[in-house]
């Protein structure tokens, strides 16, 4: 039988039935559409988590005094050291790899203008640290290597910073008080947007290091260029464990620490930090993906069934199709052809259902929509299929009927 | 055209075997009607199955219009009933929510002849049987012997060789039926072999050959030479 009329008469048989057609689609409906979303909107999520990623910097190791600590408590005695501007130096001149090593000190302080104040991070920074980190000047100008070596009191805010105490005004020239010190804002940063740690990475305002040292933070430890990071910034297309364990030896060196003993420092590099959020986050969207799969697979058995109650119902009109000259082939495909397109009509509604959830998802949490169509295609491919495997068994039911026996029953 | 020979069939219930034929030799030739007749269980049924080709025998030999179809397979067998065989069952056995048309279209269908030539075909099955403003109507709307119509039509709209008949007035008035075995004569007239199973003598009477079965064995194979007219 040709195939326009074997959907004729599959289309004929769900509209008979219409509300039973509709209740075991359900199950289809919502399993594509739960997989179509879930693929998606982890598509999106993962998006923003790249964009994270490069709004970190991209290749970028954070080096720290301390030994690293792996389950528990490591401080050896006479292992400590504290980092220095020297290292930061030293390991920027001896790997040619490295684009910036930037030495900074962190703290917090309260910012006042006039009678608005507003607590945030004072980063102590040289000039390798806006490279480094990625960041960009919005309005005004970097500091100085001369601002920086005498460590004048100028401050670059972050942009968050900048709005809630100069508003919409200019904050380039004005001076800003931290902990008591007049600063003069040169100039303001590019916004960067929620770091993967929810921080955000706006608000923030950045001093000469030799500034932080002095009335702002205090001095970070027993030398006098002393400093608690030092983040590096490795070219792209260099192999970071490689560039890591240079690293490693360049301080291990510095530091004359004995061959086997644990390293007085760690190293972190930020991007694998993301990447591990990101693949935990991708792990639960695979979870996801695989409750909604099995919402398929459920609705396929829901398929099935209402397709043996169908071939029951039906064992006359199959017997008497068979009498007039229908093979067992016809009677399978007419079957499978009513399965298959129970199972297509339910994945095209599961996809506009998924549209609207994506949409709506991604409106709510401003990620970009990534609609996939191949996995578009995926799911009606899918959901086909399930009507081939769910189908087949009660199509095959249908076909090995007697013609004889289907015709007696009543 | 109709070749019988030695037909065998045993159906195992339980631990007994039901010898449902038990030897039935019959030859039937091109243009006869004929009516079988027989009590419940004599083997009338499983016989008229075995022309019909919708049932092989154990043992014997069936040729149906040249071709032995007792060692076919169940797809070659339902081509044979495709191409050779028009049934008329008692219950009609149309399509529910399916026109007139549609439903007699169906064997076309299976024979794999393209829409423009089925729709021509179907239409004249339909006026053959005196349905030709009926076309368009569901089974719903038609009488029972309009829908019986309607089945006789679909039987003939592949030109078989012959038509079967299984108590085709058993679902109707007498009247009714008085005219559908009318029209069964008329076909015959024109040509068409015709076999009809019954229990009701008056049925049988239309016909110019009864067979009589029992216990699964022809008894008795009479020529009417004054048969009934409608």
């Amino acid at each position: 039988m040709p195939i326009v009329e074997l959907l004729r008469v599959a289309l004929e048989a769900l509209r008979v039935n219409l509300m039973r057609s509709i209740l075991t689609m359900l199950g289809i409906i919502i399993g594509v559409a739960a997989v179509i979303a879930m693929v998606t909107v982890g598509a999106g999520a993962q998006a923003e988590i790249d964009r994270q990623i490069s709004s970190l910097g991209s290749n970028l190791f954070m080096v720290m005094s301390g030994a690293r600590s792996r389950g528990g408590v490591r401080t050896a005695s006479g292992t400590e050291m504290r980092l220095t501007e020297a290292d930061a130096r030293a390991l920027k001149a001896e790997i040619p790899e490295i684009v910036a090593a930037a030495p900074t000190m962190r703290g917090a302080a309260q910012v006042v203008v006039g009678n608005t104040n507003w607590s945030t991070t004072i980063q102590g920074i040289d000039n390798e640290y806006l490279v480094a980190r990625g960041w960009q000047i919005d309005e005004g100008r970097d500091l100085e290597p001369q601002e920086i070596r005498s460590g004048s009191k100028v401050a670059l805010l972050g942009s968050r910073v900048a709005t809630e105490l100069f508003g919409a005004g200019n904050a380039i020239g004005q001076t800003v008080r931290i902990k008591n010190v007049p600063f003069v804002v040169v100039g303001t940063l590019v916004e960067k947007g929620q770091s993967s740690m929810g921080f955000d990475q706006d608000d923030i305002a950045m001093i000469p290091l030799e500034a932080a040292r002095g009335r702002v933070l205090g001095r970070a430890g027993p030398r006098s260029d002393t400093v608690s990071v030092i983040f590096v910034s490795v070219a792209e297309g260099w192999m970071m464990d490689d560039v890591e364990r240079q690293i490693a030896e360049v301080l291990r060196q510095r530091y004359r620490v004995r061959p086997g003993a644990d390293d007085p420092f760690g190293i972190r590099n930020m991007s694998e930090i993301v990447e591990t959020r990101a693949e935990a986050r991708q792990v639960f969207n695979m979870l996801l993906t695989a409750v909604a799969s099995v919402s398929l697979v459920v609705g396929g058995i829901g398929i099935m069934n209402i397709m043996l109650v169908s071939v029951t119902e039906r064992t006359r009109e199959i017997g008497l199709r068979m009498a007039v000259g229908a093979k067992g082939r016809d009677i399978l495909l007419q079957f499978l052809v009513e399965a298959v397109t129970l199972c297509l009509i339910g994945g095209v509604l599961g996809i506009l259902i998924a549209l609207v959830i994506t949409f709506g998802i991604a409106r709510i949490a401003e990620w970009p929509v990534l609609l996939q169509w191949p996995v578009v295609v995926l799911a009606l491919g899918f959901s086909g299929a399930i009507g081939i495997f769910f189908g087949f068994y009660p199509a095959r039911k249908a076909a090995a009927k007697d013609p004889i026996e289907a015709l007696r029953t009543e | 055209m109709l070749v019988c020979e030695d037909l065998h069939k045993d159906y195992i219930v339980g631990n007994e075997t039901v010898r449902a034929l038990d030897g039935v030799s019959v030859r039937v030739e091109r243009g006869e009607f004929l009516s079988v007749m027989g009590p419940s269980g004599s083997g009338k049924s499983t016989f008229m199955n075995m022309v019909g080709c919708l049932d092989t025998p154990t043992r014997g030999r069936i040729v149906v219009d040249g071709e032995t179809v007792s060692e076919l397979s169940r797809d070659a067998l339902a081509e044979v009933r495709n191409r050779k065989i028009g049934f008329v069952f008692q219950q009609f056995h149309l399509l529910g929510r399916t026109s007139a048309l549609d439903n007699v279209e169906l064997p076309l269908l299976y024979a794999g002849v393209p829409r423009p030539e089925r729709v021509v075909r179907a239409e004249q099955a339909l006026e053959r049987v005196g349905l030709r403003d009926r076309m368009g109507h569901v089974p719903a709307q038609l009488s029972g012997g309009q829908q019986q119509r309607v089945a006789i039509a679909r039987a003939l709209v592949n030109r078989p060789v012959v038509l079967l008949a299984d108590e085709p007035t058993g679902a109707l008035d007498s009247a009714t039926g008085v005219e559908i075995m009318e029209l069964f004569q008329e076909l015959n007239e024109g040509g068409i072999t015709v076999l009809v199973v019954t229990h009701e003598p008056e049925v049988a009477g239309y016909a110019r050959r009864v067979l009589r079965f029992r216990d699964g064995r022809v008894i008795a194979d009479e020529r009417q030479p004054a048969r009934m007219t409608a």
